[in-house]
């Protein structure tokens, strides 16, 4: 017996019980509010909390949108920087590991570098003519990759070299902690920007529709639920998720009409170097271009129509809002069994009534990769002017052969005229 | 329960310290490596004091291992590539296993089957987009392959998330800890083994001399660094691993980097090292057929005033690829040791003296990778950087994909360029 006490002291956790309770998270809710609230009762209190929190940050995100895309580009910025700050903050406290050396800066440091790799790629691709221009930019985007490793590697080095001998099992699992947060919040962010600048409607949709998801699934489930849906989060039932499901899907369809008729959301964002601003003006691809469909038959009882005028988009955003109804929530149920595992009842307390960041953006977090998938497979080809850089370096006898190669493939379809000097 | 009991009040400080009390964690992990030298060398042996044999079963093992890699290098890049696949697989398994070994993890239900799934998943994603580069024409010809490259990353993530519902779905209430930890560590242990495999593929096709010089310099260090350890060594290094000391930390350095240029000179001169590789569809088999690049030609190096006198020549005939040899042996010399120095850490921190007992004398697969860890991904960085540019038939697939008015566009942005460097007449056709 005393040869299993031994083990289970050592090795951390057989079973959640180990890990010290959190202390209740403190109230950050702004005087203002408390004191216009402080008739109702508390459960009517939380509910308007929230009530008036989510319609705050519903305008917070239209007032960005309207500002444009540098400024969403910054907002997304800013939430990944506060989502890694809070999950590391939970590994600190799991851990203990305030007093040990060189963690913060390194974790910090971390964070500088896969961003400074990411970003730098993205760079590199859009900004394309106002990179060209700037001789030093020209030598970082050249070099890229190896600088970025370099920088990686040099943090990598500073991890070996702080090993402290009492604390070796620590240092490595905040190692780890550390770079799985990374991969997490970082490529999911950029995955983000790249959706948009494929275009804001691939940036709104999807987020609108994880939201939708949200309220209507909790709305259906106040006033329906019965059937409890999992274990994990006791809330959720049934009858909140199917509700949750057609609604979201209505309202991507319904969305998706408004925002396909705008240039301003359909058009892929370009850099116009000689204005030094983001651009959204284009001529709209065949995707938000109005297209007659015949309804099937079965349908065509229940709406009475025979054909519908729609936007191929709707039919995207079709799938769109199936993955944020469907698969979206187990992005919650995971966040909601790292809570119990680690005992926490929130993230944080940023946002009064909510919790954290990650909080409210644990169901967003598959659906970044699922519509950036869904682009590079099902929308648009490779980049153009990425695909022209490309050339460019190439070696001139590669580049020769690459043309005769290009001619006679155009040739071939028709796109060109053979016998004329094209 | 007896473990909800105990560990109610107790583990508040423990996790974060490594307590020292025991060096083992059960009987369940082997952890003094069992004897499993074959009978043959224990009989040839049997005579010899134990630290003695222990270096001769050392040294035969090593020769077996090098003579092992020369012979697959001979067998060709198919089956070097599935001699990366299995060594990758193998120290998946290992790291793996130290991971239920140090939690005890082996009765949670599906974690077994949901940590070979997301291995299977990844390296499907990866695979699929090799394949897709370098067999193009193979795969546009088969339907079922066409269609699998085009929507392969819908696919490879549609497979990973059924992995992800499928973890959520087998959360149990007494264990979530214990598997999200689990989670994590396979999650890691992917990143780690599965992209390295990767980009060692993608060394080898670049030509197989990037894939066996920074190997070979990676062994040379080790081997060397301990030689000269072992008989000049005096000035411990790190206090991570007390064995190693500067001596033989700076010997080991020199003598890769002459190894490298001497191993560099020796190779280049042979096609079938230097030519990247490709598949023929003809043939239906690797080739490696080329005209050598400029990297492998002998050039004139004039040498510098300093190392004249030293070495009594003025100019030296050298490939340039000697030049970049020395990066090679450098980083295999200076940074390599550092992967050797964490897998050093990881050990005292999960209380293991090898990763596991492949090879006896050794210890498990993972312990003689530990240092080509970051050999792998510097190599492929530098190849992208300073060696090629983009792949011409990949940029060609690119295109293809295009609209037609995007075609035409980079077609006649295209001809202006090379009609400017004066590489096509403007007036020539075809």
């Amino acid at each position: 017996e005393v040869d299993l006490e031994e083990r289970l002291r050592e090795l951390d956790l057989r079973c959640d019980s180990d890990i010290p309770d959190v202390p209740p998270p403190t109230d950050s809710t702004p005087e203002i509010l408390k004191r216009a609230l402080s008739g109702l009762s508390a459960r009517w209190k939380n509910w308007w909390i929230r009530g008036i929190l989510s319609l705050a940050m519903i305008s917070g995100f239209f007032l960005i949108i309207y500002l444009g895309s540098f400024m969403l580009m910054l907002l997304v910025l800013s939430i990944q920087v506060k989502c890694y700050h809070e999950i590391i903050t939970i590994g600190y406290r799991v851990y203990h590991s305030y007093d040990l050396p060189w963690f913060r800066s390194l974790s910090w440091y971390f964070l500088l570098c896969v961003n400074y790799f990411f970003y730098g790629e993205t760079v590199a691709d859009y900004f394309a003519t106002f990179v060209q221009r700037r001789e030093q930019l020209q030598f970082l985007i050249r070099y890229h990759r190896f600088i970025s490793f370099a920088l990686y590697l040099t943090g990598f080095c500073m991890f070996v070299l702080s090993l402290v001998k009492k604390h070796y099992r620590l240092q490595f699992y905040m190692f780890a902690w550390t770079h799985v947060t990374l991969l997490i919040t970082v490529t999911q962010s950029h995955l983000v920007i790249q959706n948009l600048f494929e275009g804001m409607i691939w940036f709104l949709v999807p987020i609108s529709s994880v939201i939708c998801n949200d309220i209507t699934a909790y709305i259906f489930g106040f006033f329906f639920g019965r059937t409890p849906l999992i274990k994990l989060s006791p809330k959720k039932t049934w009858e909140g998720f199917i509700g949750g499901f057609f609604s979201t899907v209505v309202f991507g369809f319904i969305f998706s009409y408004f925002l396909a008729q705008h240039q301003y959301f359909v058009c892929p964002v370009e850099y116009n170097s000689e204005t030094n601003r983001f651009v959204t003006e284009c001529e709209p691809s065949e995707l938000f271009q109005m297209k007659k469909y015949s309804v099937p038959p079965l349908l065509q009882a229940v709406l009475g129509w025979e054909t519908v005028n729609m936007y191929p988009f709707q039919m995207h955003s079709f799938a769109l809002s199936t993955f944020a109804s469907l698969i979206g929530p187990f992005g919650g149920f995971f966040a909601s069994g790292f809570k119990r595992a680690f005992k926490i009842k929130d993230f944080a307390d940023t946002i009064p009534g909510h919790g954290g960041i990650m909080d409210r953006f644990d169901c967003q977090y598959l659906m970044a990769t699922f519509v950036h998938v869904y682009i590079t497979s099902f929308i648009r080809g490779p980049n153009p002017s990425k695909l022209l850089k490309q050339l460019l370096i190439l070696q001139p006898e590669q580049q020769l052969s690459v043309y005769k190669t290009l001619k006679s493939h155009l040739v071939e379809k028709g796109i060109l005229q053979p016998s004329l000097r094209g | 329960h007896l473990q909800e009991s105990e560990s109610e009040n107790k583990l508040d400080g423990e996790t974060a310290s490594d307590s020292e009390s025991k060096s083992d964690f059960g009987g369940s992990s082997p952890v003094a490596t069992s004897d499993d030298t074959p009978e043959v060398l224990n009989r040839a042996l049997s005579n010899l004091s134990s630290r003695w044999k222990n270096w001769w079963v050392r040294g035969i093992l090593t020769l077996a291992m090098i003579t092992f890699f020369f012979i697959i290098i001979y067998l060709g890049p198919m089956v070097l590539m599935t001699i990366v696949m299995c060594v990758q697989i193998k120290c998946f398994h290992e790291i793996i296993t130290i991971g239920y070994n140090v939690y005890h993890s082996y009765d949670l239900p599906w974690f077994r089957t949901l940590s070979w799934y997301f291995l299977l998943c990844v390296n499907y994603f990866f695979y699929g987009e090799t394949v897709t580069d370098y067999f193009f024409t193979l795969v546009q010809r088969e339907e079922p392959l066409r269609i699998l490259s085009k929507y392969h990353r819908f696919i490879s993530f549609a497979l990973y998330l059924t992995g992800f519902c499928m973890f959520v779905l087998s959360l149990v209430k007494k264990h979530y800890r214990l598997q999200f930890y689990m989670f994590g560590w396979t999650h890691v242990t992917l990143l780690i083994v599965v992209t390295q495999s990767h980009l060692i593929i993608h060394n080898l096709f670049e030509g197989m001399i990037w894939f066996i010089v920074p190997i070979s310099c990676v062994i040379c260090n080790d081997i060397m660094a301990y030689m000269f350890g072992f008989f000049f060594g005096r000035t411990p290094l790190i206090k991570l691993s007390p064995k190693k000391t500067w001596e033989g930390f700076i010997g080991g350095f020199f003598s890769t980097v002459l190894f490298g240029l001497l191993l560099s000179y020796v190779m280049s001169g042979y096609r079938c090292f230097t030519c990247p590789v490709e598949f023929n569809n003809d043939t239906n088999s690797f080739t490696v057929d080329c005209e050598p690049s400029e990297l492998f030609q002998l050039q004139e190096y004039n040498i510098p005033v300093v190392l004249q006198s030293v070495v009594g020549w003025k100019t030296v005939r050298m490939y340039p690829f000697q030049i970049h040899s020395i990066a090679l042996s450098t980083f295999a010399s200076l940074i390599g040791p550092f992967g050797g120095f964490f897998a050093s850490g990881f050990k005292r921190a999960f209380k293991i003296k090898d990763f596991a007992n492949t090879i006896p004398g050794h210890g498990g697969i993972m312990d003689r990778f530990d240092c080509q860890y970051l050999m792998a991904t510097f190599v492929n960085v530098y190849i992208a950087s300073f060696i090629r540019g983009p792949n011409p038939s990949k940029l060609i697939q690119q295109f293809l994909t295009l609209r037609p008015d995007q075609q035409l566009h980079i077609f006649n942005t295209l001809k202006a360029h090379l009609v400017d460097r004066g590489i096509l007449g403007s007036l020539e056709d075809a």
